[in-house]
C-alpha cells in the first residue's frame, strides 16, 4: 500500500514538474513555427518570470495571484522587445546565427540578473499562499505546489487551445505559422505577429517560473531547466504543439521514477535516454508530422 | 478622364544585379479587366510582385487609388483595397478551407458583410462548400487555385492581380476559372490585372491588354485590335497562316544567312 502511494506521488511530482517543461517547450515550439528560430533563452525568460515574481510579491507584498498576473505582463512585453529590437533586424540572416544570437540572449540576461542589486546569485522563494499544504487525491497524497502547477497548466493550455483555434487572432498566428507569404497575401501583419508570438511564450514561461518557485527555489541557473524542456520538445515531435505537451510530461514522469527506483545519478541522464530510445524507433518523434513544411 | 485606378510609370525592378523589368507603364482603368501577357521569364511575375510590394521596385512610380505604392508593406497594400493571387496558390495548408477563407478577410472589420461575402464564395464556387472543414491541403491543384481566387475576394479588392490563375488546371477547370473572372468582374465590379500565358482566354475576356518580352513591354492595344494581330496570332495564340508562314520562314533563314 505504502509502494503504492510512493508511485502515485511520484507520477504526480513527475507530471509537475513535466508540465513546467511542457510549458516551456510549447514556447520553443510556438517561436519555432512561426519563424524557424529555436529560441535557447527560453529558459531564462521563464527565470527573469520568476524573479520578478519575487520581486512583486516577495519583496513589493502584492497579492500573490497580481504577482503573477505582472510577471507574466512584463515578461509579455520582455519577450515582444526582443522580436522587436534584437531579432526583427536579422530577418534574412542564416537562421543557426539568428540561433546563435538567442543563446546570447540568455547569457545577457543571466548577467542582468546577477548585477541587479536585490537579485544576484541568491536563492529566494516566492511565499505562496497554498505552499506547505497537501492535498489528499484518490489516496494518494501531493503538495499542494505541485498541484497548483498541474492546475495552472491545464487552464492555460485549454485557453491558448481556444485562443489559436477559435479567435481571428490565434487563427493569424497559426496562418503565419503555416506560411509567411501566404500571411502577408491575406494583409496579416506578419512581424507584429512575430513579436506577439514572442510575447506569449515569454509570459507563459513566466508563469511556469513564478510556480516552480515553491518547489525548486528562484536561482540565476534555474533557466537551465531549458536543457530539459529542449528534448521534451523533440521528444513530441520538434514543431507539434500537443507533442511539446505530452513530451514533457512524460520526460517529468520518467525522471521523478528514475530519481525514485534507480540509483543516484540517473535521473538528470533520464530525459536523454529516453529521448535516444523515442528516436531511434520514431525518428519524427511521437507527434512529427511527416508532411514537408511549405516554407 | 478620371485618374485610372492603378498606374505604373517607367517601373524597374532588379532581383539582386539582375534586372528583371524595364520602363513598364501601364494603366488600369476602374471596374476593367486589363491582361498581361508574356511567355515564360518575360517579367510578369515581377510586375505584379512590384505592385503588391512584395519586391521594391528601383525606379518609377506606382499609384493605387490615390497613393503611392512603394515603401508600403505588403500586408499594409491589401489594406488599401489591393489583393494579389500569386503564381504559387499559397494556401494555408493546415487551416481548413473555411478558415481559409476567413483569413483572408483579415483586414476587414465589417463581420456580417463578412459572412455575407463567405455565402457569396460558396456560390460563386461550389466546390468550396463541400470541402469547408477540409484541411486546404488535401484539395486538388485546382480547387487550392479556386480557394486562393476566393480568399483574396474576401478582402473585398478595389483590384484584383492574378498570376496564371489557369496554370496547371484541366480544360474544364480553365473554362470555369475564366468564367469566374468574367463575372467577379460584371457582378461586383471588381477592378482585374490578369497575367496569363494562355493568351487566347485572357483576350476574350480583357478589355486592354499589354505584352512584356524580356522585361519590357513590346505592345499594347484593346484585347480584340491585339487577338487579330498577326504577331500575337503567331507567337501567343498558336494561330499560324500557312502562306504568310512559310514567306517568313523563307525570309528569315535568307537574313540569318
Ligand atoms: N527571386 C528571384 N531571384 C532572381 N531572379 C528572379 C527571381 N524571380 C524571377 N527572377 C528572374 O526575373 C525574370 C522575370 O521573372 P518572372 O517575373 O517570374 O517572369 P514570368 O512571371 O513572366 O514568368 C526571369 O528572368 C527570372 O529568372
Ligand atoms: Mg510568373
Amino acid at each position: 500500500m505504502q509502494g503504492l502511494n510512493d508511485f502515485g506521488q511520484m507520477l504526480l511530482s513527475g507530471a509537475s514538474i513535466g508540465c513546467v517543461y511542457a510549458i516551456v517547450a510549447l514556447g520553443f515550439v510556438l517561436i519555432y513555427k512561426a519563424s524557424e528560430v529555436i529560441n535557447f533563452a527560453q529558459g531564462d525568460l521563464m527565470m527573469l518570470g520568476a524573479f520578478l515574481g519575487y520581486t512583486f510579491i516577495g519583496v513589493l507584498g502584492m497579492p500573490f495571484l497580481v504577482g503573477v498576473g505582472l510577471a507574466m505582463l512584463c515578461m509579455g512585453l520582455v519577450g515582444a522587445a526582443l522580436d522587436r529590437v534584437v531579432l526583427r533586424p536579422m530577418v534574412g540572416q542564416p537562421v543557426f546565427a539568428i540561433v546563435i544570437i538567442t543563446i546570447g540572449i540568455g547569457f545577457v540576461i543571466r548577467s542582468v540578473v546577477i548585477v541587479t542589486p536585490g537579485w544576484g546569485t541568491e536563492t529566494y522563494t516566492i511565499a505562496a499562499p497554498y505552499a506547505g499544504g497537501v492535498s489528499a487525491l484518490g489516496g494518494v497524497t501531493v503538495g499542494n505546489e505541485h498541484l497548483a502547477i498541474i492546475i495552472a497548466a491545464i487552464v492555460l493550455i485549454a485557453a491558448l487551445y481556444a485562443f489559436f483555434r477559435y479567435t481571428t487572432l490565434g487563427l493569424a498566428m497559426q496562418a503565419t505559422s503555416q506560411s509567411q507569404l501566404a500571411a502577408y497575401h491575406v494583409g496579416i501583419p506578419v512581424k507584429t505577429i512575430l513579436s506577439m508570438i514572442w510575447a506569449i511564450s515569454a509570459a507563459t514561461a513566466a508563469l511556469v517560473g513564478v510556480l516552480l518557485a515553491p518547489v525548486t527555489f528562484v536561482h540565476v541557473n534555474m533557466g537551465f531547466i531549458g536543457l530539459k524542456a529542449f528534448p521534451a520538445a523533440v521528444l513530441g515531435g520538434f514543431g507539434s504543439i500537443p507533442g511539446a505537451i505530452v513530451g514533457g510530461l512524460i520526460i517529468g514522469i520518467v525522471e521523478a521514477l528514475a530519481g525514485f527506483y534507480l540509483p543516484q545519478g540517473f535521473k538528470d541522464v533520464a530525459a536523454y535516454v529516453l529521448l535516444l530510445v523515442v528516436l531511434a524507433l520514431r525518428p519524427q518523434g511521437l507527434f512529427g508530422q511527416t508532411a514537408a513544411k511549405k516554407v | 478622364m478620371a485618374e485610372p485606378l492603378l498606374a505604373l510609370r517607367n517601373v524597374e525592378t532588379y532581383y539582386g544585379p539582375v534586372l528583371a523589368i524595364q520602363g513598364i507603364s501601364l494603366e488600369v482603368r476602374e471596374a476593367s479587366i486589363v491582361a498581361l501577357l508574356g511567355s515564360n521569364g518575360a517579367g510578369k511575375s515581377t510586375v505584379l510582385k512590384s505592385i503588391s510590394g512584395f519586391v521594391e521596385p528601383q525606379k518609377g512610380t506606382i499609384r493605387f487609388a490615390g497613393q503611392d505604392l512603394p515603401g508600403h508593406e505588403p500586408d499594409a497594400i491589401v489594406g488599401l483595397g489591393l489583393s494579389h493571387v500569386p503564381e504559387e496558390r499559397e494556401v494555408f495548408p493546415f487551416l481548413s478551407v473555411r478558415e481559409n477563407l476567413l483569413m483572408g478577410a483579415f483586414t476587414r472589420r465589417d463581420r456580417d458583410a463578412v459572412r455575407a461575402d463567405l455565402e457569396r464564395m460558396y456560390g460563386l464556387f461550389p466546390i468550396l462548400r463541400e470541402r469547408l472543414d477540409q484541411p486546404a491541403l488535401s484539395l486538388s491543384g485546382g480547387e487550392q487555385q479556386v480557394l486562393a481566387i476566393a480568399r483574396a475576394l474576401m478582402a473585398s479588392p478595389k483590384l484584383l492581380l492574378l498570376d496564371e490563375p489557369s496554370l496547371g488546371l484541366s480544360p474544364r477547370l480553365v473554362g470555369e476559372i475564366f468564367t469566374v473572372i468574367r463575372r467577379i468582374n460584371g457582378e461586383s465590379g471588381t477592378t482585374i490585372l490578369l497575367v496569363e500565358q494562355n493568351a487566347g482566354k485572357a483576350l476574350e475576356v480583357a478589355e486592354y491588354a499589354y505584352v512584356i518580352e524580356v522585361g519590357r513591354i513590346v505592345m499594347e492595344g484593346s484585347a480584340r485590335d491585339l487577338a487579330d494581330k498577326p504577331d500575337i496570332r503567331e507567337f501567343y495564340l498558336g494561330l499560324k497562316e500557312q502562306g504568310v508562314r512559310s514567306v517568313r520562314r523563307w525570309k528569315r533563314k535568307k537574313l540569318w544567312r
